[in-house]
């Protein structure tokens, strides 16, 4: 069994310099690491196709109907989402700097590098909350009616559901999400005159609203996810089960949160920067 | 790493180690393969209920087995859904494909085992999603749930979307795996032009699998949210479009009738060349023709939507993208029949499914250009003419190989060996039941015959509002002849059943390679001990017989010094 062309170079310091364990069913090391590498970036793919469905609504949308866009980008904060921008890129970084700690088996720097990863991550779902809870206190959140309908004691009264096409809220409630998109979209500089104007601002909106929550919160999910695995290797970093002979797990965590990073890359200018 | 062990294994797979619990946290791929092999069958049995029900509603014009239009629309819906997500798509894949590839390959296992078993209670999942359904009333949407209907009908579609998601999870973690243990783990002196077509034609599943399943993934995920949350994406009444959700599911779909009869290819490719004990004719046009049409597949999803309204060119460039698949296909087929060609020919039960396979493959494959051309399509879109093409490439495609591989592979999994005589009288009963059932379909459909219609009783008389549907009372003949032959296609499955699980209570003890086969699976034990082979294997040309000579004695064939 060779182990000889296993990269990188000797460990410097601390941790587990043990070479990962070989599975039963490989040749060597060097044959599992490629084969688990392989295995990430196909993976990778899938994601990325999954997403492209996702890109592909946004595409068909913007074509058919690009007045959705100019009127929905108006309730977005864009500072918020370049902040978060900013968040996701730097905690690429450190991501990518506690990959080369752990090849180079340097613990202490792992274990740090990993943790600011991790805050960013939780930087970056707090100013999403934040956002979202704006968007829920104006109502701008799809189904929204029905979401409060499931958390509510009128479920269980045997009160019957809102039908999922509710949108606007009843009575007051309604008159008063007319003045807000009134009133935000004359503060961006559009006045809306007629009736027939603003029922049209206001389904071009629920449609924004639809692509913005879904593709915002499906990202949201993998973001999650990737803090959850991050939060794994953290535990094994610390544990000191990672070094120069055995770093895959953090090399594919990283790749995972490079993608999750690159999927919002792509999704802040499509639906903040629009005019 | 080179296991030390001198003996032979005295314990096969099967029992080693024993126990429940062993076989529920087993990452064997070989086990795995062997519960996706019983789940999927349960499956085909489940489906083939459905499909009953439905040829017996059919026999006559107006109610026999349901009263209502809406009762027959679950039957079809639950028939095609469980067909398509529970047997055809796995069938081979999962169960064959684990059981052998690795073995083939001279490996231990596949390359992520723990993934492996992921994919295997996905399923499981999956198949409890459905029956969930099942017990709900089913779904009436059709398998292919359009909207806006399946945003607003009333039956449980977000658990079957659901189920259908978390299934399509099953597949991609198959082909992930299969598509990394082909590419890192093939032995020394095993090229990829040295490799068994099967491998070619589950490498090229594999690339369907991760690329197009995916883009179902996200498209049944939309379907589900716009449900509960109204938000328009496919239906228009919210402000959404139909019609990307029919071209989301087809990008998705098509590829997937080739993850569908891929890995038949082959199934067939294997048994051909060893039932006529002649090298495969051909080997480098059938590998790159599994990739041609694996890549060819993903270029033709709007042959779906010919009258879907898209425009008149898109679907001209559809359709001549359509025939380009026709060519990698007819290769193959070429290649079988030159395979043949001055073969020794033993017509042992699998290579009588072989040759079921290429004879309804072959009229499946060229009714198939009728629907891929605008013109003959708009005449005959949506009807028999359409379910018995997709039922000749599908049942007569994969299920053939299906049966095939199972009559090749069954002394390998099981260790015994089945009766000879009975699979080959239920290769001819199949083929006798599978043409009465569906070629009759081609004439009425031809005719006029909608598909997915439960009574047909205005179609066998004069209606004024449809003046171009003359009475056709041959439709009622037809409709008998294809029931009758419904009941004697499923008789002809009974029978494979009863022979194969026979077997295993006192068939006769399998030898390890009874068919005089070349590839490397017929090299270990039947069944298989725990880690394949006891030394690294070495692989040779897969398909020269010239070296191995039938021993009366052992009733086997064995490699000549």
């Amino acid at each position: 069994m060779t182990q000889s062309q296993e990269p990188p170079p000797a460990p410097r310091d601390g941790g587990n310099h043990d070479a990962a364990p070989l599975a039963h069913h490989f040749d060597s090391l060097k044959q599992q690491y490629d084969s688990a590498k392989l295995g990430m970036w196909v993976f990778l793919i899938t994601e990325v196709l999954f997403f492209s469905g996702l890109f592909c609504w946004y595409a068909v949308f913007r074509a058919n109907h690009p007045d959705v866009f100019v009127d929905g980008h108006h309730f977005l904060e864009t500072p918020l989402g370049a902040f978060n921008t900013a968040v996701l890129i730097f905690s690429s970084l450190t991501m990518a700097l506690a990959v080369r700690s752990a090849q180079l088996g340097r613990r202490a720097p792992l274990i740090g590098l990993l943790s600011v990863t991790l805050l960013c991550g939780l930087v970056f779902l707090g100013v999403k909350t934040a956002e979202y809870r704006q968007k829920w206190h104006h109502r701008l959140v799809p189904g929204q009616a029905r979401i409060e309908y499931f958390f509510s004691a009128k479920r269980t009264d045997g009160v019957s559901a809102p039908p999922a096409k509710e949108f606007l809220p009843e009575g007051e409630g309604q008159a008063q999400y007319r003045q807000y998109v009134r009133q935000h979209l004359a503060h961006a500089g559009e006045e809306i005159l007629t009736e027939e104007q603003l029922q049209g601002r206001i389904a071009n909106l629920r449609s924004f609203m639809g692509i913005y929550f879904t593709l915002t919160g499906l990202h949201a999910l993998h973001v999650i996810i990737g803090m959850g695995v991050i939060f794994w290797i953290l535990v094994g970093a610390i544990r000191g089960r990672f070094g120069p002979r055995r770093f895959t797990a953090v090399d594919l965590v990283g790749l995972y949160w490079h993608l999750v990073d690159l999927i919002w890359i792509y999704l802040f200018p499509l639906l903040y920067l629009i005019h | 790493m080179a296991t030390t062990q001198v003996e032979p294994v005295p314990d096969s797979y099967l029992t080693d180690p024993r126990g429940l619990r062993s076989w529920l946290v087993t990452r064997d791929h070989k086990r795995i393969g062997l519960m996706f092999l019983v789940l999927i069958s349960a499956s085909l049995a489940l489906g083939a209920v459905f499909a009953l029900l439905i040829r017996t509603e059919l026999t006559l014009p107006g109610g026999q087995v349901v009263s209502t239009g809406a009762a027959y629309n679950r039957l079809f819906t639950l028939h095609g859904a469980v067909m398509i997500f529970l047997f055809v798509i796995p069938a081979i894949p999962s169960s064959f494909g684990n059981f052998v590839l690795p073995i083939m390959l001279g490996a231990k296992d596949v390359a992520f085992p723990r993934l492996n078993l992921a994919s295997l209670y996905l399923y499981v999942v999956g198949m409890v999603f459905f029956l969930l359904v099942l017990l709900l009333g089913g779904i009436d949407t059709g398998w292919t749930f359009y909207p806006p209907y399946s945003t607003s009908t009333a039956t449980p579609v977000v658990l079957a979307v659901v189920g259908a998601f978390i299934l399509g999870f099953s597949s991609i973690f198959t082909g992930i795996n299969f598509l990394v243990t082909i590419h890192t783990m093939r032995p020394p002196g095993m090229g990829w032009f040295r490799m068994p077509l099967f491998l070619w034609s589950l490498y090229g599943t594999a690339v369907i699998q991760v690329l197009a399943t995916p883009v179902l993934a996200i498209t049944l995920l939309l379907l589900a949210v716009e449900r509960v949350l109204g938000i328009g994406i496919f239906d228009d009444k919210l402000g959404g479009d139909p019609i990307l959700f029919q071209h989301f599911f087809w990008f998705y779909s098509h590829p997937a009738v080739y993850i569908m009869i891929l890995p038949a290819m082959g199934i067939i490719s294997e048994v051909i060349s060893v039932f006529s004990r002649k090298h495969i004719f051909g080997y480098d046009f059938i590998a790159y023709s599994s990739i041609a049409i694996a890549l060819l597949g993903f270029l033709v999803w709007g042959h779906h939507m010919f009258v879907s309204g898209q425009s008149p060119l898109v679907a001209m460039i559809f359709s001549a993208l359509t025939f380009t698949v026709a060519i990698p296909s007819a290769i193959k087929v070429f290649n079988w029949l030159a395979t043949m060609y001055k073969g020794s020919i033993e017509l042992t039960p699998a290579m009588c499914f072989a040759l079921n396979f290429i004879f309804l493959f072959g009229i499946g494959g060229l009714t198939g250009l009728f629907l891929g051309a605008l013109a003959t399509d708009l005449h005959v879109h949506d009807t028999a003419f359409v379910v018995a093409h997709f039922h000749y490439t599908m049942a007569g495609g994969v299920l053939m190989a299906f049966l095939a591989g199972l009559f090749y592979w069954w002394p390998k999994i099981t260790g015994r060996m089945y009766r000879v005589g009975w699979g080959q009288l239920a290769a001819l009963v199949v083929l006798i039941g599978f043409n009465l059932t569906y070629f009759p379909q081609f004439i009425i459909g031809a005719r006029g015959m909608p598909r997915r219609f439960f009574d047909y009783t205005q179609l066998v008389q004069p209606d004024p509002d449809f003046p171009m549907l003359k009475p056709h009372p041959e439709f009622v003949y037809y409709q008998i002849i294809s029931t009758v032959g419904g009941f004697l296609f499923v008789g002809g499955l009974v029978l494979v059943a009863i022979n194969l699980i026979g077997s295993c209570f006192g068939g006769r003890k399998a030898p390890a390679n009874p068919w005089g086969a070349a590839t490397l699976e017929w090299q270990c034990d039947s069944p298989p001990p725990r880690e394949n082979f006891a030394s690294a294997p070495e692989a040779g040309d897969c398909y020269d017989y010239d070296d191995l000579e039938y021993d009366e004695q052992a009733q086997e064939y064995v490699k000549l010094p």
